[in-house]
């Protein structure tokens, strides 16, 4: 299934109105500690987990393209010298099109990095503005075209779902999309997130989002024109021409192993047969702090029950157009999946069509995925 | 004891907010009854329920020593009666053990409809009543019109009414001065067999139940074996004593004498307001007038919100009806809402009451269902059953009718409000009887259903009259009305909390409401959810929820999968408080928004 290494960069130029992730407004920085940091907390893992060769390396954020690519070089050093990379392993950084030049990109690409994914957002001014994003389509274009003569592999992300988008608008801008893809899309519906900009927004009624309807309709028009550009929904919100797909993101969504460095960031680790969920501290200055002092920025370390693992492997492995693989989960939780499961509402989701099962497999059907989250709270509770 | 002639009792009459008890704890402090350190606003409204709603439930009284501007020294009994229609009957108890009775009213609000019924009461026990005007000091009082109101509304001689301000107090001499040489002094016979009145009772952690008594003839004395007579039961008096407010014990009790007693009796069910209580071993022959067991006449399902605390629930309610008798409950099993209890009260403030004690006191959530009236059901064999659960509703073709009870409603509100309420009154089938004008209010007199005025009548018409109109009622006999169960489905499954008994002309209407609410209470699901109202086998409205088409969460990745993980297990909790009908989740915040229907 593989072991997967993610690096957190907390910092942003700004911060989008849409984002609830653990970011901040970029500023100096001082790039010796944030090295020291992250190449203590590899060293701290190592201790804990042993070496284990990485299938893939996953830069995220915030906006991890501002990282020095000489940081960025340091880490996928460090890393391959302590634990080894798998061959052909992924090595994936998230990029905004507002801080990409061909010169950033191409430090980056001798620094290792294989794959990048765009921030793109919208190939529409308009819709830009609204995101809050600092680049405009042509930026976004640029970039692109940059990336996909740098880079092996670039996928990009596009938000649906905007104030007032039809599903003609949607259409559109998917076929820009598909048009200039080069094998993996992600397409995002807008979420409003409490503690947000756009949550404030709403709240004051400045911010009339489509229905549910309209959302369930955006959401059938993405899947009709990818399934029809031959890049398969493999996920919820991923689309990949076969063999496209992230490698990094399948170990979380199919449970695996991996170490996450950085704020706020989380690691899963099967240790001793026990499941390892571990939390790093959030705010960046006492994540630093922390590493220094201690040469680990983990502030909870907690033992998944059977029953929180068995939640795990299926809130995330439904989410794959693959299912769940029975035998993995069973080997991982010590019990068959089924055991943790309401088998009549299994029962009751398998006859409406929502769930399908095998002896081999445990997977959503086209329509169970829409609603997944409805489903997993009649699985689970 | 005290010679007869220095005795005097009174309770004190008038309207929440009037003044009563803040008048009452003058006149403890006038007396000395308490030192100032101990004085506390209301000591009368010792639950905290009575104090924040300004309501008085259990009777209390007060022995005040007043020395007159006579020079005597006189013993003054203040009962504080409960002030709500629920309680009547303990009222009418309340005021036979006086002989006279203050009224006090708001010298700027004016006589206001439960006055009204607690004066005629006091008329009716032919006590003697001295009318005072509270508030006097406020800018909006206006004593020659509440005067004028008072003589025109209840025809009492007004001319001599006291001023007071309870709140200042200011007039409270007067009205201590008034009370000695207004009201007569009790009748009785020292000699005579022990007749006493048993006024009210209620349970104590510490000397069990203790039981407040106005000894008519005879002496109660301390050592002394007592006999119930309408319960049967006797028992050994264990201490005998009067309230200062502090229980002070004494030796006994004299004619015309109020206090309490205590008999190492465990329950207040033994002990019944209005029973006579005499000498065991020479009893009177004759038993005081007046004595009627208590009826419940509201009834609802409690159900606790989380199954397991039924057993609490259980505990709650054989606690409570430790100190309240007057309650009655059996369990009750509901498809929708699991195991809870069917309990009758005697009154909807009664019910309210009862259920925030619960909830407050024991720490219970409940859900009630919508309260019901009892139904004479004659059937075809010749045989009335009484029912009040939908539930139990016969088959109608072995019915040959049914019969519903109806009151007779005593309405104030002011002149502009008045077209509000006159539509409320004949939206809910009311007859008019009255309509007669005090100055700018209208004393409107209705018979109406009491089924109608159990669902929230009286939100209904404080909200129509912004909070003006006042409102009292009294049973008036059982009608014969054409009566149907109105059932609620939910995909085909019938909700049994959720079935109504009403009339066949409001089952329609009522069914499209309710669906309606439904619709909007129940969240969306994974399937559609049909809700319909029936009657019989007839289908009157439907609604449909249509099933979610999106729910999944756009983004998922390592940081994510914890929290999506923590909802789900929030989501699980939450489900133990849905109710699940067929494979329909509807959560008990329906049930409670929709049992209380109707706000329009």
């Amino acid at each position: 299934m593989g072991f997967g290494l993610y690096i957190h960069w907390p910092y942003c130029r700004r911060i989008c109105p849409y984002c609830d992730f653990n970011i901040y407004r970029a500023r100096a920085l001082d790039e010796t500690a944030w090295r020291q940091a992250f190449l203590a907390g590899l060293d701290h893992a190592l201790r804990l987990v042993g070496p284990r060769p990485l299938r893939s390396i996953s830069f995220g954020g915030g906006t991890p393209s501002l990282m020095p690519p000489s940081l960025v070089a340091a880490i996928i050093e460090r890393a391959a010298l302590r634990f080894g990379l798998e061959d052909d392993a992924e090595i994936a950084l998230e990029a905004n099109p507002g801080s990409a030049d061909a010169a950033r990109f191409a430090d980056l690409r001798a620094a290792g990095v294989n794959r990048l994914s765009l921030g793109i957002q919208s190939f529409d001014d308009g819709a830009l503005s609204a995101l809050g994003r600092d680049h405009d389509a042509a930026a976004a274009r640029a970039a692109l075209t940059q990336a996909q003569a740098i880079f092996p592999r670039v996928s990009f992300d596009l938000i649906y779902g905007l104030p007032g988008q039809s599903r003609a608008d949607w259409r559109r801008a998917l076929d820009v999309a598909l048009a200039c893809q080069s094998g993996h899309l992600s397409l995002y519906q807008l979420t409003i997130e409490p503690g947000t900009a756009f949550a404030r927004a709403a709240a004051r009624g400045r911010l009339a989002l489509p229905d549910e309807q309209r959302r369930a309709d955006l959401y059938d028009v993405a899947q009709e024109r990818c399934a029809g550009a031959g890049l398969d929904a493999y996920e919820v919100s991923n689309h990949a021409a076969p063999g496209h797909e992230s490698r990094h993101n399948l170990i979380y969504w199919r449970s695996g192993d991996w170490i996450g460095l950085g704020p706020g960031a989380h690691s899963r680790l099967t240790l001793d047969r026990r499941r390892l969920a571990l939390t790093e501290h959030r705010r960046p200055e006492i994540w630093l702090d922390a590493v220094a002092r201690a040469r680990s920025g983990e502030v909870e370390c907690e033992t998944l029950s059977p029953a929180q693992h068995a939640s795990e492997i299926l809130l995330s492995g439904l989410r794959l157009g693959e299912g769940i693989a029975l035998k993995r989960a069973e080997d991982a939780l010590g019990a068959p999946l089924g055991a943790f499961l309401d088998q009549a509402r299994l029962a009751t989701l398998v006859a409406a069509g929502l769930v399908q099962g095998d002896a081999e497999r445990l997977r959503v059907t086209a329509t169970g995925r829409r609603v997944l989250d409805a489903v997993l709270a009649e699985l689970l509770a | 004891m005290t010679p007869r002639a220095r005795i005097r009792n009174f309770a004190i009459i008038a309207h929440i907010d009037h003044g009563k008890s803040t008048l009452a704890d003058r006149l403890i402090e006038a007396c000395g009854g308490l030192e100032a350190r101990e004085m506390r606003e209301q000591i009368l409204d010792s639950m905290d329920i009575e104090r924040e709603r300004g309501i008085t439930i259990k009777a209390q009284t007060v022995r005040l020593t007043y020395r007159a501007r006579d020079g005597e020294v006189y013993q003054l009994n203040l009962m504080d009666t409960p002030g709500h229609v629920d309680f009547s009957y303990e009222v009418s108890r309340s005021l036979a053990a006086c002989e006279g009775a203050i009224l006090v009213v708001d010298a700027s609000q004016g006589v206001e409809a439960q006055t009204l019924a607690n004066v005629y009461q006091a008329i009716e026990a032919n006590l003697e009543i001295i009318i005072v005007l509270n508030k006097i000091d406020l800018p909006a009082a206006e004593p020659d019109r509440v005067r004028r109101q008072i003589e025109d509304v209840i025809g009492l001689d007004a001319s001599e009414a006291l001023l007071t301000s309870a709140k200042s107090g200011q007039g409270v001499p007067d009205v201590l001065e008034a009370l000695v040489h207004k009201l007569p002094p009790p009748l009785g016979d020292p000699e005579a067999p022990l007749t006493a009145l048993l006024v009210d009772s209620w349970y104590d952690a510490y000397l069990g139940v203790v039981i407040l008594v106005r000894v008519r003839d005879g002496v109660l004395r301390k050592g002394m074996r007592v006999r119930m007579m309408a319960a049967g039961t006797a028992h050994q008096v264990e201490t005998v004593g009067v309230f200062t407010p502090k229980p002070i014990p004494i030796e006994a009790l004299g004619p015309g004498e109020v206090g309490f007693l205590t008999a190492a009796i465990k329950e207040v069910a033994e002990t019944r307001v209005g029973d006579t209580i005499t000498d065991d071993r020479r009893p009177t022959a004759e038993p005081m007038p007046g004595f009627k067991p208590s009826v419940p006449v509201v009834f609802c399902g409690l159900f606790p919100a989380e199954a397991s605390e039924f057993g609490h629930l259980r505990e709650s309610l054989a606690k409570l009806r430790l100190n309240d008798a007057s309650f009655v409950y059996q369990p009750e099993t509901s498809v929708a809402l699991g195991l809870g209890f069917r309990c009758g009260f005697l009154g909807l403030l009664h019910l309210e009451i009862i259920q925030e004690r619960l909830e407050r006191e024991f720490g219970l959530e409940l859900i009630a269902t919508a309260p019901s009236v009892i139904y004479r059901c004659h059937l075809t064999s010749g045989e009335v059953v009484e029912l009040h659960n939908p539930v139990d509703m016969p088959d109608p073709t072995r019915t040959a009718f049914i019969e519903e009870p109806w009151i007779k409603a005593t309405i104030m509100v002011p002149d502009e409000h008045l077209g509000a309420v006159l539509k409320l009154c004949e939206e809910r089938r009311g007859i008019q009887r009255d309509l007669t004008y005090v100055g700018n209010r209208a004393l409107l007199v209705y018979r109406l259903p009491l089924n109608e005025v159990v669902f929230d009548f009286y939100d209904r018409l404080k909200s129509v009259s912004r909070g003006y109109a006042s409102f009292d009622y009294q049973l008036d006999g059982y009608v014969e009305e054409d009566l149907v169960k109105l059932s609620i489905l939910v995909n085909g499954e019938p909700v049994d909390a959720l079935a109504t008994i009403v009339h066949r002309a409001r089952a329609e209407a009522r069914g499209r409401a309710l669906c309606e609410r439904l619709k909007d209470l129940i969240p969306r699901q994974l399937f559609q959810v049909a809700i319909q109202a029936a009657i019989g086998g007839r289908i009157v409205a439907r609604e449909t929820v249509r099933a979610l088409r999106k729910d999944v969460l756009a983004k998922c990745y390592g940081g994510d999968v914890t929290r999506k993980r923590k909802l789900l297990e929030k989501q699980k909790a939450g489900k133990k408080r849905m109710r699940q009908v067929g494979e329909v989740h509807i959560p008990q915040e329906a049930f409670i928004a929709a049992l209380k229907v109707e706000s329009k």
